[in-house]
C-alpha cells in the first residue's frame, strides 16, 4: 500500500501555468525530492487552473496550504530547504494583496478567493485532472449513483428545483429544457455539451474541462439517463488541445471502469461520449448551427422551431447545454436541488463564473453566488484598477454584451437586471475598462468581430453590420459627421429586428450600451475631433523631444520601422509610418517620446 | 501550385477513408484529419474525398470554405496564432501582431513566409486571458508579451 504523504506540494498545469512554465517545475520538484529521499512522504500533484493565473506559475503547498505565486524552477530548492525541511515559509514567493501589499501566507485568507463560492469550480486546481480517483475521492460520480437510483423524472424534478438556467448565454431553465427532451417522441435521442466557448474574452468553459473533466461527463450521463438518450457529444474547439487530451483521458477511464458504456453502474442505462473538434467558426457555438456542424454541414443557423429538443441532431430530439451547466448537475444531484437554490435571487438561482480581466489588478476566473455587485467583483475580488487609473466601464457579456458606468456598479447582477442595463449575462466574460480606453473603439472592436464572424445568411445582420462598422470606423479616423449617431441607432434597430440567430439580433448592443453611457465619447471624436482616452491613432501622436540622447533603442522596437536617426543623434518618428503601438515611448530609457 | 504531393501521403488518406469514409457526419474530422496529413487541403485531396465518400466535391468546398480551419494553399511548418481577443486587444494585442509580421517579413495581406517557415493567422481568444497578450505557436501558448519577446519566441522554432 502507498504510504500516506506528510505533504502534498499542488503545482498548476493549466494552460496558463503551463505557459508561464510549470512544466519544468513539476520534474524539477519530483527530481530534487527523490534526490533527497522524500518522494514518499511529499506527493506533487499536478492540478487543473486555480483562476489566477496572471499570477503563474502557481505552487500551494499543503497541509498548511500556502500559496507561492510567479514560481521558477531555480525556486524549487528554497521551497524544499526550506518549507518542506524546516517548515519556514518562502516569504519572497507569497502573495501579496494588491492594494495593501501584505503577504497572505493563506490560500483560504487571499481576497481573490475569499467573497467566491466555488460549486461548479470546486475542484478546479485542487485535484489531479487526469485521476479518475482523485475525482472519486473527491464526492466524484455520486451524484451519478444517487440519479440511477431515482426515476428519470424525479431527476428532472431535482433540476427544476434548482432553478439552474443555462450558463451559456441565454439562460434557459434546465431542468424544463431536459422535460421537453424527456416527452419528445422518439426512441434516439442525443445530449449535446457545447465547449465551443467563442466569446473573445472568456475562459471558464476552458478550465472546468481542463481541470476537472469527469465532472462534466457526470452532468452529461445524468442529463442522458433523464432525458433518455444514449449518446453524448462534446463540440470543443480545437484551440483547446488540451481540454480535448483530457477529456479523451476521462471518456476512456470511465469507459474502463463502468461509468460509461453499457450497463452503468449496475443499472441497465447505456450512454456513450464522442468529442468532435470544432473548425474555427463563431456562429457554431449556435445551437442549430452547432448540430450542423457536427452533421458535417456548414455551421449556419436555421430558424427555431422546431427546437433541438425536438428535432436536432440527425433529426433526432437532443438535449444541448453550455459546460458550465454540465458542471453544475452532479453537486444538485447529491446536495438536493434545494441547496443550489438557496443561493442568488429570485429569478437567478446559484453561482456564475466570471473571467475578469481587461484593467484590473487580479485578472482570473471567479465564481460568484448570483446577486453580488459588480463592484464586489471588481474592488474586493479583482483587487481594482491597477496603476492608480480610475474605472470607466465594465463591459459584461462579450459581443453581445455591453458596457455598465461607474453609475451601476452596485446593481445586483443576475439575468434580468443586467439586460434591464442594456448588458446581458452572456458567457460572462468580464472585461474592465479604465480612463485610457476608447468606448468608440470599444464598440468598433466588438462589431468588427461580429461582422467578420456573421454566417452571411441574414441581410440585415451580414450587411448592417459592415455598414455600422464603416460608421464607427470613420468615427475613430477622425471623419464622423452629426448624422453618423442617429445613423448608427436607426441601422441597430434594424439589425435586431431582421436577423436570425441571437448573433445579429445583439450585434448592435456592444455600441447601443456605450451610446447610452458614454455618449460624450462619440461627441469628442465627431464634434471636438479628440480621443478624450488617447486612443484612437487619428487623434494622437508619437513625437520625439530633446530630451533624445540618441541610443536607438526606440528605432529597434518600433513594429513598422517608423523611426529614423543616426546613434548619438537626435531620433525622428515619420507620422505616416507610426501605428501608435506605443513600443518606442515604453522603451525610451530618457523619457524623450511624447504622446499627445 | 505548391509542392508535390507524396504518394505515401496519399496512402495514409486512402485509410483514413477507408476508416471513416462510410460513416456519417465525418465530413470535418475527414478534412481535419487530412489538413493533419497534408498540412493543407490541395484540390487533389478534395477529389479524392469526394470520390471516395460520394459527396459532391461543391459541398466539400462549400464546408472548407465556411470554416476558418481549413486551407487551400500551402501552410507554414509553423503556425502562430496571434491573439486579437477582447482581453488581449485591451492590453496591446496590436503590436504584437506589427512586431510578428516585421520579424516574419510578411507584408500587407500575406501569411506565408516564402520559405514555407511560418505561417501567421490571428484568433478571437485562446482561453489564456489571464496572461494577456498571448500568442499560440503550434500547441504551445506563450503569454505577458511586449514587442521585444516576439523575436526570441519565433527563434525558439526557427
Ligand atoms: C452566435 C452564438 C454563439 C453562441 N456561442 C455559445 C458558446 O460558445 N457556448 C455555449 O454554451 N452557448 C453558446 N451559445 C448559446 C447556444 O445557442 C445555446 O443556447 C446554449 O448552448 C444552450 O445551453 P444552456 O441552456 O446550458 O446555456 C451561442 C449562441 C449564439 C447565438
Ligand atoms: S443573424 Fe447573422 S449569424 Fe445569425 S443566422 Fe443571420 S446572418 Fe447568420
Ligand atoms: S530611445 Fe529615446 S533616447 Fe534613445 S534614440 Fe529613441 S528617443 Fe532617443
Ligand atoms: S508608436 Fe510604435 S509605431 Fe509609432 S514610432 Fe513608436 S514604436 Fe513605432
Ligand atoms: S492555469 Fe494556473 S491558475 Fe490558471
Ligand atoms: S483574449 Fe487573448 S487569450 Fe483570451
Amino acid at each position: 500500500m502507498e504510504k500516506l504523504a506528510r505533504a502534498h506540494v499542488l503545482v498548476c498545469g493549466g494552460t496558463g501555468c503551463s505557459s508561464s512554465g510549470s512544466k519544468e517545475i513539476i520534474p524539477e520538484m519530483r527530481d530534487k525530492l527523490k534526490e533527497k529521499g522524500m518522494d514518499m512522504e511529499v506527493k506533487v500533484v499536478e492540478t487543473g487552473c486555480h483562476g489566477l493565473c496572471e499570477l503563474g506559475p502557481l505552487v500551494i503547498v499543503y497541509p498548511e496550504g500556502v500559496f507561492y505565486i510567479r514560481v521558477k524552477p531555480a525556486d524549487v530548492d528554497e521551497i524544499i530547504e526550506n518549507h518542506l525541511i524546516k517548515g519556514r515559509v518562502v516569504e519572497r514567493l507569497l502573495y501579496r494583496e494588491p492594494a495593501t501589499l501584505a503577504t497572505v501566507p493563506d490560500y483560504d485568507d487571499i481576497a481573490f478567493y475569499k467573497k467566491q463560492k466555488r460549486y461548479a469550480l470546486v475542484n478546479c486546481g485542487h485535484i489531479n485532472p487526469e485521476s479518475l480517483e482523485e475525482y472519486i475521492g473527491a464526492d466524484g460520480y455520486e451524484g451519478l449513483a444517487k440519479a440511477l437510483s431515482m426515476k428519470p423524472e424525479e431527476v428532472i424534478g431535482e433540476v427544476k428545483k434548482s432553478g439552474l438556467r443555462g450558463r451559456g448565454g441565454g439562460g434557459f431553465p434546465t431542468g424544463n429544457k431536459w422535460q421537453f427532451t424527456r416527452a419528445a417522441a422518439g426512441d434516439k435521442k442525443y445530449v449535446i455539451c457545447n465547449a465551443d466557448e467563442g466569446d473573445p474574452g472568456a475562459f471558464m468553459d476552458r478550465s472546468v474541462l481542463e481541470g476537472d473533466p469527469h465532472r462534466i461527463l457526470e452532468g452529461m450521463i445524468i442529463c442522458g439517463y433523464s432525458v433518455g438518450a444514449d449518446e453524448g457529444y462534446i463540440y470543443c474547439r480545437a484551440e483547446y488541445p488540451l481540454a480535448i487530451k483530457r477529456l479523451q483521458g476521462a471518456i476512456k477511464q470511465a469507459m474502463d471502469t463502468g461509468l460509461l458504456g453499457e450497463n452503468i453502474l449496475g443499472s441497465g442505462f447505456n450512454f456513450t461520449i464522442h468529442i468532435k473538434e470544432g473548425a474555427g467558426a463563431f456562429v457554431c457555438g449556435e445551437e442549430t448551427a452547432l448540430i450542423a456542424s457536427i452533421e458535417g454541414r456548414r455551421g449556419m443557423p436555421r430558424p427555431r422551431p422546431p427546437f433541438p429538443a425536438n428535432s436536432g441532431l440527425w433529426g433526432k430530439p437532443s438535449n444541448i447545454n453550455n459546460v458550465e451547466t454540465f458542471a453544475n448537475i452532479p453537486s444538485i444531484l447529491r446536495d438536493g436541488g434545494d441547496y443550489f437554490a438557496s443561493q442568488g435571487t429570485e429569478t437567478s438561482k446559484g453561482t456564475k463564473v466570471f473571467a475578469l480581466t481587461g484593467k484590473i489588478n487580479n485578472t482570473g476566473l471567479a465564481e460568484v453566488p448570483m446577486g453580488i455587485t459588480m463592484r464586489e467583483i471588481i474592488y474586493d475580488i479583482g483587487g481594482g484598477i491597477p496603476d492608480g487609473k480610475k474605472f470607466k466601464a465594465v463591459q459584461i457579456g462579450g459581443p453581445s454584451g455591453g458596457c455598465l458606468p461607474e453609475q451601476l456598479l452596485d446593481l445586483a447582477i443576475d439575468y434580468e437586471s443586467l439586460t434591464k442595463a442594456g448588458a446581458m449575462m452572456g458567457s460572462g466574460g468580464l472585461v474592465v475598462m479604465d480612463e485610457t480606453t476608447c468606448m468608440v473603439d470599444v464598440a468598433r472592436y466588438f462589431l468588427n468581430f461580429t461582422q467578420d464572424e456573421s454566417c452571411g445568411k441574414c441581410t440585415p445582420c451580414r450587411e448592417g453590420t459592415k455598414r455600422m462598422l464603416e460608421i464607427l470606423n470613420r468615427i475613430c479616423d477622425g471623419h464622423g459627421t452629426d448624422d453618423d449617431i442617429p445613423l448608427l441607432e436607426s441601422l441597430a434597430s434594424s439589425i435586431k429586428a431582421g436577423s436570425l440567430c441571437a448573433l445579429g439580433q445583439t450585434a448592435p448592443n456592444p455600441v447601443l450600451s456605450t451610446l447610452n453611457f458614454f455618449r460624450n465619447d462619440y461627441e469628442a471624436h465627431i464634434k471636438d475631433h479628440k480621443c478624450p482616452a488617447g486612443v484612437c491613432a487619428a487623434f494622437v501622436g508619437y513625437t520625439i523631444t530633446d530630451n533624445c540622447r540618441g541610443c536607438g533603442l526606440c528605432k529597434k522596437v518600433c513594429p513598422v520601422d517608423a523611426i529614423t536617426g543616426e546613434i548619438k543623434g537626435k531620433h525622428l518618428i515619420d507620422p505616416n509610418k507610426c501605428i501608435k503601438c506605443g513600443a518606442c515611448q515604453a522603451k525610451c530609457p530618457f523619457k524623450a517620446i511624447d504622446k499627445g | 501550385m505548391g509542392e508535390k504531393i507524396a504518394e505515401k501521403d496519399m496512402v495514409r488518406l486512402d485509410e483514413l477513408l477507408a476508416d471513416l469514409g462510410s460513416q456519417r457526419g465525418t465530413l470535418i474530422p475527414i478534412l481535419q484529419k487530412s489538413q493533419e496529413i497534408f498540412g493543407y487541403l490541395p484540390r487533389e485531396v478534395l477529389v479524392r474525398i469526394s470520390e471516395k465518400t460520394g459527396s459532391p466535391l461543391s459541398r466539400i468546398y462549400g464546408v472548407v470554405t465556411f470554416y476558418s480551419q481549413f486551407h487551400l494553399k500551402p501552410r507554414g511548418r509553423n503556425i502562430v496564432r496571434s491573439c486579437q481577443g477582447t482581453a488581449c486587444h485591451v492590453r496591446g494585442a496590436k503590436g504584437i501582431l506589427s512586431e510578428l509580421k516585421k520579424e516574419l517579413g510578411l507584408e500587407g495581406e500575406e501569411a506565408t513566409t516564402k520559405d514555407l517557415g511560418f505561417t501567421l493567422e490571428t484568433v478571437a481568444c485562446i482561453g489564456c486571458c489571464g496572461l494577456a497578450p498571448v500568442i499560440m505557436v503550434n500547441d504551445e501558448t506563450h503569454g505577458r508579451l511586449v514587442p521585444d519577446s516576439v523575436k526570441g519566441i519565433l527563434d525558439q522554432y526557427r
